[in-house]
């Protein structure tokens, strides 16, 4: 066996057709780099088609991992090593691949029937394309057929393997254990033996590989497991994560967990997940759209149940109305917005950040939502609790901003004590709360408590008979109003409402240098991107801070305060300039916005070097930045 | 759903189901007699009030559950059943209630009405049929006939209206039913079968607008014309109407519904209604004898089938699953899959 040199960190980058079983591939590698221990942060990508003419650009489907012996907070910059399946997908990605790193090709792919389909006019295997470049052709195709022979799998059907050949070599070649892949292609294909076998001996075959061809001495590396928490942990997609945490949250308020949803790329794993969790009493609807998804949601509401939908940006446009009319219920509710590229169908499958003006202002008339955002994969399941939170303590609908980047991708995630989680046990009202001037006890559903908040009263309780409707009503007793002194009062009282949330939040923490020059102010997805980015200028000897919001509505109560204390604040988001614009509106500060709607999230290189550029700029007393 | 329910049974009145708010329908207007109708029933049934729920949309007919002291909601255009689906699914010891219009359920929520009834949501939709826009001043609805000359249409519509008891048998439902807003016998008569019935009951209610449709239905209801045009269909009864019974409906042998002259074909010829019948085929039959208040129009129970409610498919499944695996785990379902411990 070749000896391995040891480094901190490596990004390696699987990228094939779409029907090549990339994204499996990045799953089970990501696995037993988990297992291994390492720290670890995955980006899949993939294109909207589920099978796009094979063999083309459009049909790439990739996934990267980045795995280190430190903590770590992106995907990484640009791969180390990219693994192409055709000549199609080192197109796709080659331009992501920085000189001098290496190319692992699927030599067998390389025909000119691919090449042509790929738009190659010449092998770039061999044409210079790749000069500058550690290239290894690999014959997969070929040495996976030979292996799946043995266990009497048909060539084309052994063909379907090559990925596990990919896996098998690139496992050898950083020392995954392939054990639990092993353990789960077993469990996965129990039922189709025939496969199973052809995957393991397409595994060993790319494994033995490595380890006999002494072809990769000198490029084979060793990562060190990270120092993590002690703890014991598991790898979680956002999607996942906030799936779990509708499930705890609902637990925490002690009611029933009721979604409706209608299937939305990138959203979609969230209704899957949670309708296999049917012991944990929860119901899921598949609706007939996106506007019954969030009706049905509300009405299982008014019954007491804990009303989620889960969605992304066009069913959002869907559910304007709906939301508007929980806003003017003041019920329980809570939006799951997995954004992607838009506006209309967009980019379903890429990741963006541009619905935050749509969740603050895209509904008819004043229609105050409280807006949450989650920064990491695992951040998703304490953000879907927090949203369960607010929801039923403030009677309200919540929406919880997510990205496809967020969903889609994974990161270990340290297992929560389900003990420790903070219980927000929900008190249905039960007696009348109000005196009528005859002196009998009457129910007042919009009569309030010093939050602002009304009482949750639900059918089945008698004596407490009442209607609530979208129409506008007079505070207190709910009956239908259209006097002008009520409608200022109701449109002040939603507002405010929803401002006094702030005091049931955390403050806003900030990270970085403590003398720092500028700030960058984040929200949701690009947590990782920013520390990162901050962290390496700091490195470089700047002085930046980090201030990340979880909250967009209403902001923490201490945002003023923080804003106030740099003259410098840099704002990347994955849209053009909404919290800044949102920043810019509500405290009158003059922020630099760094915008990026390319499908793809930053890089941390891409905002250390805005941090640096903006640290660079002479400071200008009349604040013209 | 039990009735009737309770000690309340004996002490409410009607007075008991209406509420302090004054209600604001035009003098004259059908909704009136439907109301009463129904909080009519509700005494009769001995309803539960803490359990029963009225839901609407937007529309006259919609603001119908401010004057019910039930529990309700007012929600948007068209979304009620959807609502109520939600409610219902979640509460399945609740008796509740969809009131709509024709441009609420049909036209701008016309795809929560057909999915509320194919999965045979445990539901009463009472669809208040003016075939008319009120609320928004006269515009057609969807069940306005061909040619109407209104604000919107001063030409005439070139929309072909829906036949709407075809729509529903079309749309899976288990339970069908017409009814006349100034009939109160038949219409507490086929509010009670509606209410027997599990799951989806659907209730056509032909509702006169007298400000922007009036005596859109006098064929069908005047004193003069009904007994020619009212055909009333009972259960296990020949299909037969008109002043002395004289006509009757018939199948053809293609399955078609025809009106025949009693004393021509013989009684024999005269089909018998079978509202339980599983194929819902001689019901759309049925259906298609009038396409709206303009000849002899059955009325009465359509359709009437037992099919497992959605509610009771849902409950099941969770039953079977916490069966199965127990009651959720928060710490087993953090762990499933692969898991590693450090330290």
């Amino acid at each position: 066996m070749s000896s391995a040199n040891s480094i901190d960190s490596v990004a390696i980058r699987f990228a094939g057709d779409s029907g090549d079983g990339m994204q499996l591939t990045g799953d089970r590698f990501t696995l037993e780099t988990a297992i291994f221990g390492n720290d670890l942060v995955t980006f899949p990508n993939f294109p909207a088609e589920i099978r796009a003419p094979a063999g083309t650009v459009a049909g790439v489907s990739s996934f990267q991992v980045h795995f280190s012996d430190h903590e770590i907070l992106t995907p990484g910059d640009a791969p180390d090593v990219l693994v192409v399946m055709n000549p199609a997908a080192l197109k796709a990605n080659i331009g992501d691949l920085p000189p001098g790193r290496t190319v692992i090709a699927n030599v067998d792919n390389f025909d000119e029937r691919s090449l042509h389909k790929a738009e190659y006019d010449s092998d770039p295997l061999h044409d210079g394309t790749l000069d500058g470049y550690t290239v290894f052709e690999v014959p997969m195709t070929t040495l996976t057929v030979e292996a799946a022979k043995t266990v009497g799998a048909k060539p084309r059907d052994a063909e379907r393997s090559k990925n596990f050949f990919a896996l098998g070599l690139v496992s050898w070649l950083y020392s995954r254990p392939i054990e639990p892949t092993l353990e789960w292609n077993r469990a996965k294909f129990s039922k189709d033996t025939l496969v199973a076998d052809a995957n393991e001996a397409a595994l060993r075959a790319g494994w033995n590989y490595g380890d006999t061809t002494e072809m990769f001495t000198g490029v084979r590396y060793e990562v060190a497991p990270a120092k993590l928490e002690p703890g014991t942990y598991r790898s979680i997609s956002g999607n996942t994560a906030t799936s779990y945490g509708l499930i705890a949250g609902a637990q925490a308020a002690g009611l029933p967990l009721f979604l409706a949803s209608y299937p939305i790329t990138p959203a979609s794993d969230i209704l899957h997940e949670l309708s296999r969790h049917k012991n944990f009493g929860v119901r899921t609807m598949q609706a007939e759209d996106e506007i019954a998804a969030i009706t049905l949601a509300i009405g299982a509401a008014f019954g007491g149940h804990l009303g989620v939908t889960t969605t992304s940006g066009p069913g959002l446009d869907l559910k304007a109305e709906a939301l508007g009319l929980a806003v003017q219920l003041e019920i329980p509710l809570v939006v799951v917005d997995v954004q992607r590229g838009g506006p209309s169908t967009g980019l379903p499958t890429k990741t963006e950040q541009a619905d935050l003006l749509h969740a603050m202002f895209g509904r008819h008339g004043e229609s105050p939502v409280p807006i949450l955002a989650a920064s990491t994969p695992g951040d998703c399941f304490d953000s879907a609790i927090a949203a369960c939170r607010i929801a039923v303590t403030h009677m309200t609908p919540v929406i919880l901003l997510v990205d496809g980047y967020l969903a889609n991708g994974s990161q270990p995630w340290k297992l929560p004590d389900p003990n420790a989680i903070e219980r927000f046990p929900v008190e249905f009202a039960t007696e009348p709360n109000h005196v009528a001037e005859d002196g009998s006890s009457e129910f007042w559903p919009y009569a309030r408590d010093e939050r602002l908040v009304r009482p949750w009263a639900v059918p089945g309780t008698p004596g407490l008979e009442h209607r609530i409707g979208g129409i506008e009503h007079a505070d207190g007793t709910g009956h239908i109003s259209y006097t002008p002194a009520n409608h200022q009062h109701m449109t002040e009282v939603r507002a405010e409402k929803v401002a006094r949330i702030a005091d049931d939040l955390p403050p806003l923490q900030v990270s970085g240098a403590d003398d720092a020059d500028a700030l960058v102010l984040g929200w949701g997805s690009t947590f990782g991107a920013i520390e990162e980015g901050v962290r390496r200028h700091n490195q470089g000897g700047g002085r930046a801070a980090h201030a990340h919001l979880h909250q967009l509505n209403p902001f923490p109560s201490n945002l003023r305060v923080v804003l106030d204390a740099y003259d410098k604040v840099l704002v990347p988001e994955m849209n053009s300039g909404q919290l800044a614009f949102l920043i810019q509106g509500h405290f009158v500060k003059r922020v630099r916005s760094l915008s990026k709607v390319a499908g793809v999230p930053f890089t941390a290189g891409e905002v250390a070097e805005a941090i640096a550029a903006l640290s660079a700029e002479r400071d200008d007393p009349e604040g013209h930045q | 759903m039990s009735e009737p329910q309770g000690a309340t049974a004996a002490t409410l009145t009607r007075k008991d189901f209406q509420t302090d708010q004054e209600v604001r329908w035009c003098p004259g207007c059908g909704d009136y007699t439907i109301l009463a109708s129904v909080q009519n029933f509700l005494v009769e049934i001995g309803a539960d009030k803490s359990k029963t729920v009225f839901i609407s949309g937007i529309g006259c007919s919609s603001r119908f559950p401010y004057y019910m002291d039930t529990y309700g909601i007012h929600s948007i255009h068209g979304r009620a059943p959807a609502v109520a689906t939600g409610l219902a699914t979640a509460r399945p010891d609740l008796d509740v209630w969809v009131i709509t219009g024709d441009g609420d359920a049909l036209s701008i929520g016309g795809n929560h009405f057909i999915h509320a009834l194919r999965r045979n949501v445990n539901l009463k939709i009472l669809l208040f049929n003016n075939m008319i826009y009120g609320l928004t001043k006269g515009q057609y609805s969807p069940t306005s006939e061909l040619g109407k000359i209104t604000k919107s249409s001063p030409a005439g519509t070139a929309d072909h209206p829906f036949n709407t008891v075809s729509l529903a048998l079309g749309a899976e439902a288990t339970f069908v039913a017409r009814t006349l807003d100034m009939d109160r016998p038949l219409t507490e008569e086929t509010l009670r079968a509606a209410h027997r019935h599990k799951g989806a009951s659907f209730v056509e209610i032909w509702q006169n607008c007298n400000v922007f449709n009036d005596k859109a239905f006098e064929l069908v209801t005047g004193k003069s014309s009904r007994a020619d045009n009212q055909i009333r269909l009972q259960h296990g009864e020949k299909i037969t109407f008109g002043p002395d019974r004289e006509r009757g409906v018939r199948f053809t042998p293609q399955g078609r519904a025809e009106i025949v002259e009693v004393a021509d074909v013989g009684i024999d010829e005269i089909a018998v209604h079978d509202a339980h019948r599983e194929d819902p085929s001689l019901a759309f039959s049925l259906s298609r004898l009038s396409n709206g208040p303009y000849g002899p129009t059955p009325i009465g129970v359509f359709r009437d089938v037992d099919r497992p409610t959605y509610g009771e498919l849902v409950e099941h499944q969770i039953l079977a699953a916490q069966e199965r695996h127990g009651p959720g785990d928060l710490a087993s379902l953090f762990a499933s899959g692969s898991t590693w411990t450090v330290g």
